[in-house]
Formats: C-alpha cells, sequence, structure tokens
C-alpha cells in the first residue's frame, strides 16, 4: 500500500518538476510548483513526518505559490500571460546537472540500507518537534533567526529608494564625472 | 539549555547584540529620511566596542579542555579559539579600515557593521560546530550577509552584478552543501560530526562528502569553484573585498578543519588525494591568472585563490602538523590580506577607486608608512622572510613533507617563486619615484592605527612566532 502510494506521489512530483521548467508560460510553472509541494506533502506523511506535512501544505503550497502567483500577475499585468523570454539552460549545463543526479542515483543505488528501523511513538507529532526545535537543535534553530535578520537587513538596505542623483559612485559609474575629486555633500 | 550554555557562545553574542545595536543608532539617526545621514562613525565605534567585547569574552574562558554545548551541537576547544581569534581580527580591521571610504562613497553605515559582525559570528559558529546542520547555517550566516555587502553600493552597477553573480552561484553551492549533508545522514544515520568517524565506509558517505567540498570550497575560492571571486572582488566596494576576502576563507577551512582531519580520520586516504588535487589545480591556477592583472583588486581576488591552494595543503596533509599550519596560516592571511587592502582604501582617483597598479605610482613620497605597510604585506602575501608569511608557508610546507605528500611541498614552493614577480611588481610601483595623476591620498587616523595593527601583526608573526606557535600547536592537541 505505502510503496503504491509512493510511487504515485513520485510519479506525480517529477511530472511536476518536468512542468515547472517545462511550460511556456510562468502561470503554468507557478501551479506545476503547486503539484510538486503537494505531492511531497504526502511523502512526508508516508515518512509518518505528519507536522512538518501539514506545515508543507499551508506554508509551501498555502502561502508561497499564492505570492508567486501574485508577482506572476503584477509583473505580467495581461493576466500572466506573455512566453518568457530566453528561459533554459544551455546545453552543457543541463549535461553535467544530469551527469551529477545520474551519478548520484549511482551512490544512491549502491549504498542505501533497504530497512529503516520504524519511528518511535510519538514521532513527528508538534510536541515531537517542537522538543526537537527547542532542545536538541536550539542552537541551530537561533542561528536561522539571526539568518532572517540578515536577510531582513539586506532586504532594506538593497531594496529601499534612493535619492536620484547624480552621485559619486565606487567602481566605474557610467560617466565618470568631469574633473575634481569626490564632491561630499 | 543552561547558563553554561550561553557562556559558551558569548562572543557570538557580543557580536550580535553590537549588529543590533549598530542598526538601531542608525536608524535613530536618520530618522524619516530616505538614506542614512549618520556620517559620524559612531557605527564604526558601536561594531569596533562589540569586537573588542567578544575578544574579552574569548580572553576570559580559561584554556582548557574542549566544553561541548547545546546537546552536543557546539564545541569550544583550541581549534574554535583560534578561528574566532582570526575572525574576530578580520572583524576588527575591516571595521577600523572603512570608514573613510564608507564616508566618502555614502554606504549605509549601520547595515554595512551590522552585516560584518553577523558574518563574522557566522564564521565563527562554523569554527564551533559539532554537527553538520549548524556548521550548515553557519555557512549561510557567514555568506549571506557577504552577498548583501558586494551589493551595497547601490548606484554602482558593477557593485549591483557583483553582488547578483555571488548570490546567485552561492545559492547553487549551498544547494550542493545541503545535498551532501543528507548524503552523509543517509550513509551514516547521524549529523552528528563526532559520530561521523565511525560510519560505516559506504560510497554514499564518499558522494556526500564530495558535495560538501563543493560547498566549502566555493565559500574559499578553490578551484574549480573560484569562478566568481574576480568578478565580485573587482565589482564589490572595496571595504567589502577586503572583509569578504579574508572572513570567507576564515569561515570556509574552519569547516574543512571540522569536516576532514577531525571527523572523517578513517576516511583519510580518500580525501588527502582530493583534496591534494583541488590544491595543485588551485595553486597553479590562481598563481599563473594574478600574473596578468593589472587590477589591483583583481590581482588580489587570484592572489586569494592562490592562498587558498596553500592553506588546502595543510588540510590535505591532515593531522596535528597540518592542522596547526592551517590555523597559523589563516591568522596571518587576516593580517596581510587587510594590510593589503586597507592602503588601497585610502586611495582615491577622481571620485572611483583607484585601483589600477599604476594608480600606486610615487605612493611613497606621498604617504610613506602606507607605502610601508603595502610593501611589507606584499613581501608577505609572497612568503619571503622576515615576514609572518615565510613562517606561515615554511608550516604548510613541512606538513606536507611529514605527510609523505613532495609533490604538494614542491608544487607550492614552486608557484610561490612564481607569485614574487606580481606582488613585488606591485611593491615596487608603490616604492617608485613619480606620481599618477589625479590619485588623492586620504588621511584617517581610524584606518592609521588599524594599518599599524595589521603591520604589526605581521612582522611580529614573522620575527617572533613562538607564542602564536605555541597557541596553535595547542589547539590541535586533541588530534590524532
Amino acid at each position: 500500500m505505502e510503496a503504491v502510494l509512493f510511487g504515485i506521489t513520485a510519479v506525480l512530483a517529477l511530472a511536476g518538476g518536468v512542468g515547472v521548467v517545462a511550460a511556456r508560460q510562468p502561470v503554468h510553472s507557478a501551479l506545476a510548483l503547486l503539484l510538486v509541494l503537494l505531492s511531497l506533502a504526502v511523502d512526508y506523511l508516508l515518512l509518518a513526518a505528519q507536522f512538518i506535512a501539514a506545515l508543507q501544505v499551508i506554508v509551501y503550497a498555502g502561502a508561497i505559490v499564492v505570492l508567486f502567483v501574485f508577482i506572476i500577475m503584477l509583473l505580467h499585468t495581461r493576466s500572466g500571460e506573455g512566453p518568457r523570454a530566453g528561459a533554459g539552460l544551455p546545453r552543457a549545463g543541463a549535461g553535467v546537472l544530469c551527469g551529477l543526479f545520474g551519478l548520484a542515483l549511482l551512490a544512491l543505488a549502491a549504498g542505501v540500507r533497504e530497512t529503516a528501523p520504524p519511528p518511535a511513538p510519538g514521532f513527528g507529532t508538534i510536541q515531537d518537534v517542537g522538543r526537537a526545535l527547542f532542545g536538541r537543535y536550539l542552537l541551530p534553530f537561533e542561528a536561522a533567526s539571526a539568518l532572517l535578520l540578515i536577510g531582513m537587513v539586506g532586504a532594506v538596505a538593497l531594496g529601499k529608494r534612493l535619492r536620484p542623483a547624480g552621485d559619486p559612485s565606487p567602481g566605474r559609474p557610467q560617466a565618470p564625472p568631469a574633473g575634481g575629486p569626490a564632491r561630499a555633500r | 539549555m543552561t547558563w553554561a550554555d550561553l557562556s559558551l557562545i558569548a562572543p557570538e553574542l557580543a557580536l550580535a547584540a553590537a549588529a543590533c545595536a549598530a542598526l538601531l543608532q542608525d536608524a535613530w539617526a536618520t530618522g524619516p529620511a530616505l538614506e542614512s545621514r549618520s556620517r559620524g562613525p559612531a557605527a564604526a565605534w558601536i561594531a569596533l566596542g562589540g569586537v573588542c567585547a567578544a575578544l574579552l569574552l574569548l580572553g576570559v574562558r580559561p584554556a582548557g579542555a574542549a566544553q561541548v554545548g547545546f546537546a552536543g551541537m557546539y564545541v569550544r576547544d583550541g581549534i574554535t579559539r583560534v578561528v574566532d581569534l582570526a575572525a574576530l581580527a578580520a572583524a576588527g580591521l575591516g571595521v577600523m579600515l572603512s570608514p573613510p571610504y564608507l564616508e566618502r562613497f555614502r554606504l549605509p553605515a549601520g547595515e554595512y557593521h551590522a552585516l560584518l559582525l553577523l558574518s563574522t559570528a557566522g564564521a565563527m559558529l562554523m569554527g564551533a560546530s559539532r554537527n553538520l546542520v549548524l556548521l550548515f547555517l553557519g555557512l549561510e550566516m557567514l555568506s549571506f550577509p557577504l552577498y548583501v555587502l558586494a551589493a551595497l553600493a547601490r548606484r554602482s552597477r558593477r557593485s549591483q552584478e557583483a553582488g547578483l553573480k555571488y548570490l546567485l552561484l552561492g545559492a547553487f553551492a549551498t544547494a550542493f552543501f545541503v545535498y551532501g549533508v543528507a548524503l552523509v545522514y543517509g550513509a551514516s544515520g547521524t549529523a552528528d560530526l563526532s559520530r561521523l568517524g565511525r560510519a560505516p565506509d559506504v560510497p554514499l558517505l564518499h558522494a556526500g562528502v564530495a558535495f560538501l567540498v563543493i560547498g566549502l570550497g566555493f565559500e574559499a575560492a578553490l578551484v574549480p569553484f573560484h569562478a566568481w571571486a574576480p568578478d565580485v572582488y573587482e565589482g564589490a566596494p572595496m571595504p567589502a573585498t577586503a572583509f569578504m576576502s579574508v572572513i570567507a576563507k576564515v569561515g570556509a577551512f574552519a569547516g574543512l578543519l571540522r569536516l576532514f582531519p577531525q571527523a572523517l580520520p578513517q576516511l583519510a586516504p580518500a580525501w588527502g588525494q582530493m583534496l591534494a588535487a583541488i590544491a595543485v589545480a588551485t595553486m597553479i591556477l590562481g598563481n599563473l591568472a594574478a600574473l596578468a592583472q593589472s587590477n589591483v583588486k583583481r590581482l588580489l581576488a587570484y592572489s586569494g585563490v592562490a592562498h587558498a591552494g596553500y592553506i588546502l595543503i595543510g588540510i590535505a596533509s591532515g593531522g596535528p602538523a597540518g592542522s596547526s599550519a592551517v590555523l597559523y596560516y589563516l591568522l596571518v592571511y587576516v593580517a596581510m590580506n587587510l594590510g593589503a587592502f586597507g592602503v588601497l582604501l585610502l586611495l582615491e582617483r577622481r571620485g572611483e577607486e583607484a585601483d589600477r597598479v599604476e594608480d600606486l605610482a610615487g605612493l611613497l613620497g606621498r604617504a610613506p608608512w602606507a607605502a610601508v605597510v603595502l610593501a611589507a604585506c606584499m613581501v608577505s602575501l609572497a612568503g619571503l622572510p622576515p615576514t609572518a608569511g615565510f613562517i606561515a608557508k615554511l608550516y604548510l610546507f613541512r606538513a606536507a613533507l611529514q605527510d609523505h605528500r613532495v609533490a604538494l611541498a614542491l608544487v607550492g614552493a614552486l608557484t610561490s617563486v612564481v607569485s614574487v614577480y606580481y606582488y613585488l611588481r606591485v611593491a615596487s610601483v608603490a616604492l617608485s619615484a613619480g606620481a599618477a595623476d589625479a590619485v588623492a591620498v586620504r588621511h584617517s587616523r581610524f584606518a592609521g592605527v588599524g594599518l599599524a595593527l595589521a603591520a604589526a601583526g605581521v612582522l611580529w608573526l614573522g620575527i617572533v612566532p613562538g607564542a602564536i606557535t605555541a597557541l596553535v600547536q595547542q589547539a590541535v592537541q586533541a588530534l590524532r
């Protein structure tokens, strides 16, 4: 039963992945991504990680894909129409990636352990995840919060509006100011 | 979590607190304006205070046996101590050398210092991690601020390009690292580095370790994962370039030390060969490519690639000798590379960075001390006595010979001879007569003290290396 379910979700996830890459319209890519994320949620359930499965549906399928769709709609004002320009990997890059993937598959086939021990009772519940998060994995959890702070600071620093002015800029500006050292304002 | 756990990460906490303080001070001083107006070095003082507090907290802790905290995630031992010292030295010098530049090119001081401090904390976490999960988060905490710092000069297209390039390639390398963590976990059933030594020797483990090397090798700019370095170094604003050139190496090599000589000694024949091959390719390509550069930032980028190759000799040789040589080299590299960048930060050509070799002409006549510091750092980077670079390379090559890796030591010595040419070309231009037109030299007391400290480090570690040698040898005693 589990093997059959896994087979179905794996095929769906792979099909969705191909769809993300191959779809001509961005909206279709986003919807194919939704298929991938939902199939992975079923996979997590099969691994007895019920809380992670719920999070996968709520956070990824619920919030992040919606965000993608919104952005696509805002960027392509004509209801997400229009083919994307110049998508696709160079052939050599695609070949290298496929090679690496094949290598990883080979390694997996050679080294996989057939039987995993059954999960302990209570595994994958909210209590269990919470205990792990605030017990054994407390320091990585806190480091992740610092990482989010860095992301926010970076987004604000790089995203906020600048005063429009022909200011001296480092590196090689397009048009060097005529004569004289830098003006400090 | 207990107080004992918290006191273990006290230096990192001090840095994070100082980062938040710098951000809040900047927001307070700016008010509702669009761009930061706090022109004074207040943020720099806060950041420097944080670094000094972290150094103090590091110093008051007695150097004794290794202490493990956070349920085995975090270890504070001799290696942690030296890595912290190198990272904090990089942060301190980076803070001291940048205020004149930040003011002139109007970079946001609060964000700059906050990101610099958090990146330092990330490198320190990598040096202290005893678990692959923490190693990964440390790597991310190290590299994310560097992506932002590279793109911080909003009005420069080259800086934006550098930031984007670094982010995209870095995310790619990070994906490999995470995949490696997953494979290692699948092969061994644990992410705990102290238990990897008992993992069964299956192909899956080898594949995972190879992927981990890609992630760390990208950050350290090892060949063939170095392609980002010259473009990003050239495009990023120069203080960011200076800082990232050292902190990324400190973090990445701390991670490699934790991973290879410490966690996987049983696989030493396998990874030793792989790392030795990477080291040879890195040394040869970095040094040959640096020969042809006329831009000092690009030259120092390729020099950074070459030095990554030298440091990798120590990891590939393994054992206490190799590991202590790596730690010593990291300390030396921080001082000499930041000293070289610090002199460049003082120069300015018509409102731009003065980053061509010929811009340095006649520096001796106008800023004699800066020219002398630059020459000393170049001599040290080339690895000539009586500077620290010589001793550091000596330790590395000795470790390689002890491990019977004659080819590694030979390639290292030969490529060092090649490197003498391009380093001394820069030094001789700086010490020559004549003057580059339109290049102005800025004087700043803050940066002057930083340069003096860097130069003192280069000479002190070269002439009387005893104290630091004892420190790094004590750090690796636990290794066999």
